[in-house]
């Protein structure tokens, strides 16, 4: 197997583990969070405007975690280095 | 299939390059102030107010309660950077509607430099408020050996910044693109839809997280 094949195959192999394994923790992370500020919007609902604030910024930080996993997947298919290093001999023509 | 408007080359001439990023920044700058000049042009403070002077009025007050909301006492005085923020995001991601047009928020230099502009306010706003030392000071609590740590934190606040307004945004406009390769016509607008959704999301995010790092900085130790 030369070494463009295996490039090609542990790329996409890599970018489908990566985003996949990368959404469950944020995934689980955010229903906890959810979960968190519906119990404490059912206690009070007078603080809701500051609760819903504070889920939000707290699910946009939780959320990067897969956005970072999703940014590597996409260079990894889309903008790969090593393959456009391994592919540029034949397509300089 | 390139990954940021940055490879999209308008113009060209020996080494000054004019891609697609800048075109849009700029032609969005001047949309934004042209239409900001119109509309203040005639400003009221009693009797029957225009639709867009109430408009404007809405975003700002709205803007300076947010700002309140945080914990900055004096919300006049960051009401310009982070009302900038929040509305230059919001703008470039909502035009995502118009054909043919790439968010320039969706080029990692146009985040990095919005990240570290955020990075420079925090440390000038800290100064303003407590003075060069007792900015300094603030990276020693609460112990000495805490003070790489605080550096670090402090990188790692603007990088996610930059790869989390990149991260979303560049996404959305590439699953739009690839959908309309495979299911055209109805599929690509539920995607631009929630698109929008997490431009407005993600520009809401980008202003209250800086105000929030800003706040952080300025307040001052109380009993």
């Amino acid at each position: 197997m030369d070494s463009m094949t295996l490039i090609a195959i542990v790329s996409i192999i890599t970018a489908g583990i990566t985003i996949a394994v990368g959404s469950i923790a944020p995934a689980l992370g955010e229903g906890k969070a959810v979960q968190a500020a519906l119990s404490s919007l059912a206690q009070q609902p007078d603080a809701a405007s500051t609760i819903t604030r504070t889920l939000f910024v707290g699910l946009a930080m939780i959320e990067s975690i897969a956005i970072y996993c999703l940014v590597i997947s996409m260079i990894l298919i889309f903008a790969n280095p090593f393959w456009n290093h391994v592919i540029a001999p034949s397509a300089g023509r | 299939m390139n990954l940021s408007p940055d490879q999209k080359i308008i113009w060209q001439w020996d080494f000054v390059v004019i891609n697609s990023t800048i075109v849009t920044t700029w032609a969005l700058m001047l949309v934004m102030t042209a239409l900001a000049r119109l509309i203040t042009r005639t400003l009221k403070t009693e009797g029957a107010i225009s639709r867009w002077q109430g408009f404007l009025e809405i975003v700002v007050t709205t803007i300076q309660k947010q700002i309140q909301e945080v914990g900055l006492q004096n919300p006049a005085k960051y009401l310009g950077f982070i009302g900038t923020l929040f509305l230059f995001i919001a703008v470039s991601n909502l035009c995502a509607i118009i054909p043919y047009y790439d968010p320039p928020t969706g080029s990692l230099s146009t985040t990095s430099a919005l990240a570290i502009s955020v990075f420079v306010a925090v440390v000038l706003f800290g100064i303003e408020e407590q003075g060069f030392l007792g900015y300094l000071k603030t990276y020693v609590k609460p112990t000495f050996i805490m003070l790489p740590f605080n550096i670090i934190s402090e990188l790692s606040r603007t990088f996610a910044l930059a790869i989390r307004l990149f991260g979303n945004i560049m996404s959305g406009t590439m699953i739009a693109g690839i959908l309309l390769t495979i299911t055209p016509f109805i599929v690509p607008d539920f995607m631009s839809l929630l698109g929008l959704l997490t431009g407005m999301v993600q520009a809401y995010i980008f202003s209250i997280l800086a105000a929030v790092y800003i706040a952080a900085a300025t307040q001052t130790r109380e009993a």
